[in-house]
């Protein structure tokens, strides 16, 4: 976004010295980004929401959803700035404002957020530190005394560490835990919570904007159908599918919120089954 | 987590298991009663962490200082367990659960897959 911002501001300056771009292909440009802003804000977003092969290809979609955040706020910004253009010709930078205001308004949504998250995560782990135990084999797993069953992880990049309940323990067999920690592993190791947050930043930086918070959880989904297939090259899909009810199921104690608002969470278990 | 990690919860534990303010020698005494034998300076350098993160609150009147609890183990995880099955997506975004509540119909179609595979 940044590279975008230097590559408009150098382009503006040829502009301003030049003087040979026609001010109607500035106002062309303007508009032409503006559509791809419009159609990657809504149309585009909302077809993929209500496709059915994302459950299919969770890799492709999760780079798609990467491409139209970054598409999607780039080329409003460079809308922005070809407006700006169009509005003061003669007047380079303050032509920019709008375009660098906005993109500061992201950044520092962007940078609030991470703030807000490592904040709950280090009071997360100062909590963990007191109240669970290592895990006797495995390392960096902590287990607490807890009769609900719940298995988590807490991403802190090298400090990653994966806690297990005492009630889920004693739930599963050891095929079940297998899958548990495999899925929760695959969080870690492919860093699903850089995804997250980026896409939570979008999120809280455009409040009332329905297809942030779709996207959201979108991305949440899909993030855990690819821990659903690093667990299945471990453990045959029955055996996660075994695991999931134990967890998850209503009855369960902890079970009482389910995700499944989202279509695309209960994909992740229909998968299972297709 | 390192062994810094589990000195703190060993010597929030004896807080814990206290009645009342403890003296860094009474935490002293009583880690040493279950096996653990730590230096005085120790057992401060670690009750100034704890007091730092908001986990315990001294007493600097008294000779020598005296240590409390600031909430019990119970109010910790409780707090711990909340941050984990709140809802919303502030969670998801600090912490990934294996899974969250499943929905009937989700459970119907993830037993459907059981049974068909006896």
């Amino acid at each position: 976004m940044i590279g975008a911002i230097t590559w408009l501001i150098s382009q503006s300056r040829a502009v301003s010295e030049a003087v040979v771009i026609p001010h109607g292909l500035i106002i062309l440009g303007a508009v032409i980004l503006g559509l791809i802003a419009v159609a990657l804000a809504w149309p585009v977003p909302v077809m993929l929401v209500r496709a059915s092969w994302p459950a299919r290809m969770p890799v492709m979609s999760l780079l798609l959803w990467q491409l139209i955040g970054l598409a999607g706020g780039s080329s409003m910004i460079g809308a922005l700035a070809l407006v700006g253009l169009a509005i003061a010709p003669r007047h380079p930078w303050y032509a920019m404002i709008p375009a660098a205001l906005f993109a500061a308004y992201l950044l520092a949504h962007l940078g609030v957020t991470m703030f807000q998250v490592t904040r709950q995560r280090h009071r997360h782990l100062a909590l963990l530190q007191l109240l669970t135990s290592p895990h006797p084999t495995r390392t960096r797993t902590r287990v607490i005394d807890e009769t609900t069953p719940v298995a988590y992880c807490l991403p802190r990049g090298m400090q990653s560490v994966t806690v297990l309940s005492q009630g889920l323990l004693d739930r599963l067999d050891p095929d079940e835990l297998v899958a548990v920690i495999a899925h929760e592993r695959a969080h870690v190791e492919q860093r699903h919570d850089l995804l997250l947050l980026a896409f939570r930043a979008w999120r809280a930086a455009l409040p009332g904007f329905p297809i942030a918070a779709r996207a959201e959880a979108e991305v949440a989904a899909l993030v855990e159908m690819l821990a659903d297939d690093h667990a299945r090259r471990e453990v045959h899909d029955q055996v996660l599918a075994r695991a999931i009810l134990a967890v998850g199921a209503s009855g369960v104690p902890g079970s009482d919120c389910p995700e499944s608002e989202s279509t695309r969470m209960s994909d992740r278990f229909r998968r299972l089954a297709g | 987590m390192g062994t810094l990690g589990e000195l703190e919860r060993a010597v929030m534990d004896a807080i814990w298991d206290a009645s009342g303010a403890v003296s860094a020698y009474d935490i002293k005494d009583q880690l040493a009663a279950d096996g653990r034998e730590l230096a005085p300076t120790t057992v401060l350098t670690v009750l100034s962490r704890l007091e730092k993160k908001g986990f315990v609150t001294s007493d600097r009147s008294a000779r020598p200082h005296r240590y409390a609890a600031l909430g019990s183990r119970a109010d910790h995880t409780a707090e711990l367990m909340h941050s984990v099955l709140g809802e919303g997506g502030d969670r998801t975004a600090v912490l990934e659960r294996f899974v969250g509540g499943v929905s009937d119909e989700d459970a119907a179609v993830l037993r459907q897959l059981l049974q068909r595979n006896g």
